[in-house]
C-alpha cells in the first residue's frame, strides 16, 4: 500500500525534489501538496524579469496543472495550514485534515517587516510573491508615482531596476555605508551604485528609516535624520527569515530555522524539511543552488537510501540588466589571507580575489563577469592555484603552457575587442591607423582618439602598436612621477582631468599613491597640476611648493635670498630706481646686479628682512618680479619704433601689455618672453619660450625657443596683423602649455612632444578652440593675477618668515 | 627634563617648519600632515641648507638645496645619502609645542 506524503509549500525547493522523487520512485507515495499562494511552483528566481516586464508570468511556471495531475498530487492551493498534529501524524488544513507517513516541511521564509510606524499602511508591500510583484506592476501605472525601496541588497535593488523600467521614480534606501554588503566588498559596492545611478536610481546609504508617513495610504518615508522621501509604494526588501511558526507550534525543535540533519529529517523522525525555512549546521539557505542539492537529498531519504546533504559555495548573480557583477565564496578580510585585485574605473571594470593557503576562496566581480564561473570552479574544488598565481585574475585564457606573454594575449584579441572605452576604439581600428603609418602613440591618439580621453588604456595601446609594427616600434618607458606612485606624468595629468580630481587627498586616493602626502619630487608637480586645472576650485597649496615659490625669492647657497622687482617690459622709473636704491641701502644689500631679463636683482637679503623690503618696494609701485618662479618670468624688449631708427611697431608697448597680461600665472616650467621691434632681433626674442619679432605688416609669434643648457631657435607659430590678436594667440598657446605640458618640461621640450602642427591647429586654425583656451587662461588669471609680495608683506603673513621662538634672549636673562 | 613652551601648534603651517634661535643654533620646529610635531637641527650636514625651508612629507623633510631627505623620527639621512642631523625632544599638550629646555643651557658652561 502506497504511504501518505503531505509537503507544506510548493516552492521552488519542494517541487525540485518531487521530481526526484517521481523520477526514483513514481508510486512510493500519495502526495498532497498544501500551499498558501493560491498556485503552484513557479520560478520565484524569475519575478525580477516579470516586474521589469521582460517576461510574463506564464514563461516562468515551472509545473502546471497539467503536471500535478499527471503525477497524482492532491493540490491544496490557497489553503493555508493551521496545525500540525505530529502525535496523530494530521496536518489540519483550512479545510480538513490529512492524515501523513511522512511529512515535508517547505514553508520557505517571510521577508522581515521592520517595525517602524506606517509599516501597515496600504502601499507598503514586501518583494517575495507574484502578488507583491503584480501590486508593484500596478503601482508603476500611475504617471510620475514615486517607489521607496527599503534594503539594497539582491532583492531590493532587482526590485528598484524593475520598479524603473517600469517608468517609476525610485529611491533606494540601504542601512549599510555601500550596497549589497554581503556580497560585495566597497570597491564593487561602489561601481555598482555608480552604474545604477546612471539609470536614474537614486541611492542613499547608511539611511536608517523612523517611519513610513501617510494617512490613509503611504506617502513618504522619514528617515532618522529627517530628510522625507515622498512615496506612492513603498517596498521593504530588508531581508527575510525563516517561516518556521508551524513547526515551532509542533514542538520540532528549532532555533533560527528548523533543525534538520544531514538527511534533512527534523527532530521528529518522520517529518523533514527543506529550503529558506530550515538551518543546517547552524547555517541557513538563502539562494537556489544549495535547495537544489537539498532537494536531491530529501527526495533519497523519502526512499529510505542514504544520503547526506553537504553545503557548498554559492555564487551570486544580480539579475539587473547592464549590471553584471557576481560573487562567490568568502570574500572577508582576514589574517592569513591575501588580495589580488584588478581595476579599471574608466571601465567600470573591478574583480578581486581571496586567497588563503593558495586557494582561491572568494570571488567578488564587477563590470565584467565572464570568468566569474571558472573562479566559481576554483574555489569548489579548492583548487592549488600557486602555478598560475600571476595571471590568475585575467582568468581561464592566460592559464596554462609557457610563461605568460602579455603581447600574445593583445596579440590573440580579436579585431572587434575594445580597447579604448572612452572613445570607443576597437583594435581593428588602431591596426588599420598603424597601418595607414600612424606609427606612435601621439599618432594613434590623433588618428583614432584611442588613449586620448582617460589614458588607462594607454599600455593596451602600445602593445597593439608593438604587435602590429613588431621590432619597427620602441615601447617608450614613460617614467613614474617619483617611487610614490607607478604613474608616469602624462598618466597623472589625464586622470586628474578625466576623473575631476580635485585635491591633493583625491589624487592619493584614488590613484594609489604609496604614500601619506606624496615627497619633495610629486607634491610641487601634483598641486601644479591641480591649480592649472581646478583654478578656482583648488587651493594653491604653498606647504607643496619649493622653498622659492614658497617665499617667493630664490634661495642661495647660504641660506640667504635674492629680491628681484618687477619691470614691465624691461621699462622703469627714476623713482623706481631711487626705491629699489634705498632698499639696497636699508637692508645691508651687499650685491646689487642687472640680470639678462631687464631688471635688477638684489642679492643676500636675510628671510627675515624680506616682507619689511617688500613693503617699502611696494610703496613705490614695485612688485614681485617672480624671478623664482615656474610661472611667468619677464617678457624682454628693445625701444622698437618709439625711438629706433628702424623699429617697425611698438615692442616695447607690446611687452608691456603682454608681460601685464601673463604675470603671476603658474606654468609647467619657467616661461621667458621677448619682443623685438624689428628682424635685426635685439630682444633675443628667438631663443625665448616664446618670441614676437615685429615686421612691416605685423607680428611674427614664433615658440619653443631655448638659451639655457641646450641652445634652439623659435620656430613660426602664426603671423599676425595686430597687437590684439598676437596677445590672444600668446595667451591661447599659454594656456595649452599649462594645460598640457609635463611638470618642469619647458616649452621647447613639450612642443617636441606633441608636435608644433597640433599647437598650430588647436591656438591658430581652430578659432573656437583658442577662444576657450584664452576664456580659461583669463579664468585662472582672475584667482592668480595679484602680487604676492603685498600678501606676504601683510602682519599675519609677515610672521611666518620670524622665527617662532628666540631662546637665546631667554638664555642671557 | 623640563620643558619650554615656545608657541602654539598653529602657529607653524601644517606639513610645515618654524626655527627657534637656541644658544646651539637654529632649531627647526616641524608640523606633519598628522598634526606631529618633530625638532631637529635646521642645518643640513651636507651643504648647510635650511632644513625648516624644506618640503615636509610623510615624516621626512627635504633640503631645500640639494634634495637630501631627512627622518624627522632619527635624524638619519635617507635613500643613497649619508648624514645626521640631530633631533630634540618635544611634546604636544593642549595645542602647545614643548621643547626640551636644556637647548636653552649655554654649550660652553654645560
Amino acid at each position: 500500500m502506497k504511504q501518505k506524503l503531505v509537503i507544506i509549500g510548493a516552492g521552488m525547493a519542494s517541487g525540485r525534489a518531487l521530481e526526484h522523487l517521481f523520477d526514483t520512485a513514481p508510486d512510493a507515495y500519495d502526495v498532497t501538496l498544501f500551499n498558501a499562494e493560491p498556485r503552484g511552483n513557479y520560478n520565484r528566481i524569475m519575478l525580477s524579469p516579470v516586474l521589469s516586464g521582460e517576461k510574463t508570468f506564464e514563461e516562468i511556471v515551472t509545473h502546471d496543472t497539467d503536471w500535478y495531475e499527471a503525477h497524482g498530487v492532491t493540490c491544496r492551493f490557497g489553503e493555508h495550514v493551521v496545525r500540525i498534529d505530529p502525535e496523530m501524524k494530521v496536518v489540519e488544513g483550512e479545510n480538513g485534515h490529512v492524515p501523513y507517513d511522512k511529512l515535508v516541511i517547505a514553508t520557505g521564509s517571510a521577508p522581515f517587516i521592520i517595525p517602524v510606524p506606517g509599516k501597515d499602511l496600504p502601499g507598503v508591500i514586501t518583494y517575495r510573491d507574484l502578488d507583491d510583484t503584480n501590486a508593484m506592476i500596478e503601482a508603476a501605472k500611475k504617471p510620475g508615482a514615486k517607489a521607496v525601496v527599503i534594503g539594497g541588497g539582491l532583492l531590493g535593488l532587482e526590485a528598484a531596476a524593475g520598479l524603473k523600467l517600469r517608468g517609476m521614480d525610485v529611491t533606494v534606501l540601504h542601512l549599510m555605508g555601500h550596497l549589497m554588503e554581503r556580497q560585495l566588498d566597497e570597491a564593487a559596492g561602489y561601481l555598482l551604485r555608480r552604474a545604477l545611478e546612471d539609470k536614474g536610481i537614486e541611492i542613499k546609504c547608511q539611511a536608517s528609516t523612523a517611519a513610513i508617513l501617510g494617512d490613509d495610504k503611504v506617502e513618504g518615508v522619514l528617515l532618522q535624520d529627517k530628510t522625507m522621501i515622498p512615496a506612492d509604494l513603498v517596498v521593504m526588501a530588508v531581508g527575510i527569515r525563516p517561516e518556521t511558526r508551524l513547526a515551532n507550534d509542533a514542538g520540532i525543535e528549532v532555533e533560527r530555522g528548523i533543525v534538520v540533519d544531514d538527511a534533512l529529517v527534523t527532530s521528529n523522525p518522520d517529518i523533514l524539511a527543506l529550503g529558506e525555512c530550515v538551518e543546517h549546521r547552524g547555517q541557513l539557505f538563502g539562494l537556489v543552488a544549495p535547495l537544489y542539492d537539498q532537494a536531491k537529498v530529501l527526495a533519497k531519504t523519502l526512499t529510505d537510501e542514504a544520503s547526506a546533504f553537504e553545503p557548498k559555495e554559492v555564487a551570486t548573480k544580480l539579475k539587473v540588466t547592464g549590471c553584471d557583477l557576481f560573487s562567490a565564496g568568502d570574500f572577508a578580510e582576514g589574517e592569513g589571507r591575501e588580495d589580488i585585485v584588478f581595476r579599471d574605473p574608466a571601465r567600470g571594470v573591478y574583480k578581486r580575489l581571496v586567497i588563503e593557503d593558495n586557494r582561491v576562496i572568494g570571488a567578488v566581480m564587477y563590470g565584467d563577469t565572464d570568468d566569474g564561473n571558472w573562479f566559481f570552479g576554483l574555489i569548489k574544488d579548492k583548487t592549488d592555484i600557486s602555478e598560475m598565481r600571476e595571471t590568475l585574475i585575467f582568468g581561464p585564457a592566460y592559464q596554462g603552457g609557457a610563461a605568460v606573454d602579455p603581447m600574445a594575449a593583445v596579440a590573440a584579441l580579436p579585431d572587434d575587442a575594445e580597447i579604448c572605452g572612452c572613445n570607443g576604439v576597437c583594435k581593428g581600428q588602431i591596426v588599420e591607423a598603424i597601418n595607414a603609418g600612424s606609427h606612435d602613440l601621439g599618432a594613434i591618439r590623433a588618428t583614432t582618439k584611442a588613449s586620448a580621453s582617460c589614458g588607462t588604456c594607454t599600455s593596451l595601446v602600445e602593445q597593439v602598436l608593438a604587435v602590429t609594427l613588431g621590432d619597427e616600434f620602441v615601447m617608450p618607458a614613460n617614467a613614474a612621477v617619483c617611487g610614490c606612485t607607478d604613474l608616469s606624468h602624462e598618466d597623472v595629468r589625464r586622470l586628474i582631468k578625466a576623473k575631476e580630481l580635485k585635491s591633493q587627498a583625491a589624487v592619493w586616493q584614488e590613484l594609489g599613491w604609496t604614500t601619506p602626502n606624496g615627497c619633495h619630487v610629486c607634491r610641487p608637480a601634483i598641486n601644479y597640476y591641480l591649480l592649472a586645472d581646478w583654478p578656482v576650485e583648488y587651493q594653491d597649496d604653498p606647504q607643496s611648493r619649493f622653498v622659492n615659490e614658497r617665499r617667493h625669492a630664490n634661495i642661495q647657497k647660504d641660506g640667504t635670498y635674492s629680491v628681484v622687482p618687477r619691470m614691465w617690459g624691461g621699462l622703469t622709473t627714476p623713482d623706481e630706481l631711487r626705491a629699489i636704491a634705498d632698499a639696497a641701502e636699508k637692508y645691508n644689500v651687499p650685491t646689487v646686479k642687472v640680470t639678462g631679463g631687464q631688471r635688477i636683482d638684489l642679492l643676500g637679503v636675510r628671510r627675515e628682512d624680506l616682507p619689511a623690503m617688500w613693503f617699502d618696494l611696494n610703496q613705490a609701485g614695485l612688485v614681485s618680479g617672480h624671478a623664482y618662479s615656474k610661472g611667468l618670468r619677464t617678457v624682454k624688449t628693445c625701444v622698437g619704433s618709439e625711438h629706433c631708427r628702424f623699429g617697425t611697431q611698438d615692442s616695447t608697448g607690446l611687452g608691456v601689455k603682454l608681460e601685464k597680461h601673463l604675470w603671476g600665472s603658474w606654468t609647467p616650467h619657467k616661461l621667458k618672453l621677448g619682443v623685438s621691434g624689428c628682424p635685426r632681433n635685439c630682444a633675443e626674442a628667438t631663443c625665448k619660450d616664446i618670441g614676437v619679432v615685429c615686421v612691416d605688416s605685423g607680428y611674427e609669434i614664433s615658440v619653443a625657443g631655448a638659451a639655457g643648457m641646450e641652445v634652439k631657435e623659435t620656430e613660426l607659430l602664426a603671423k599676425v596683423a595686430t597687437e590684439e590678436e598676437a596677445i590672444e594667440i600668446i595667451s591661447a598657446f599659454t594656456q595649452l602649455y599649462r594645460e598640457n605640458a609635463k611638470y618642469l618640461d619647458r616649452v621647447f621640450k613639450w612642443v617636441a612632444k606633441v608636435g608644433l602642427d597640433w599647437c598650430k591647429e588647436q591656438v591658430v586654425d581652430d578659432l573656437e578652440n583658442r577662444a576657450a583656451l584664452v576664456a580659461r587662461f583669463d579664468l585662472s588669471q582672475s584667482v592668480y593675477r595679484k602680487d604676492p609680495w603685498a600678501e606676504l608683506a601683510a602682519p599675519e603673513e609677515a610672521r611666518q618668515f620670524q622665527p617662532l621662538a628666540d631662546l637665546t634672549l631667554e638664555a642671557a636673562e | 627634563m623640563s620643558w619650554l613652551d615656545i608657541g602654539s601648534i598653529d602657529d607653524i603651517p601644517l606639513r610645515g617648519a618654524r626655527i627657534v634661535k637656541t644658544v646651539h643654533g637654529c632649531v627647526a620646529v616641524f608640523r606633519t600632515a598628522e598634526d606631529e610635531v618633530f625638532a631637529s637641527s635646521d642645518r643640513c650636514p651636507h651643504k648647510g641648507g635650511p632644513l625648516s625651508e624644506g618640503i615636509v612629507h610623510g615624516k621626512s623633510v627635504t633640503c631645500p638645496l640639494h634634495n637630501w631627505v631627512f627622518s624627522l623620527e632619527t635624524g638619519e639621512a635617507q635613500g643613497a645619502d649619508e648624514g645626521q642631523i640631530a633631533t630634540y625632544p618635544t611634546k604636544l599638550e593642549g595645542g602647545r609645542i614643548l621643547l626640551d629646555a636644556t637647548l636653552l643651557k649655554n654649550p660652553v658652561a654645560a
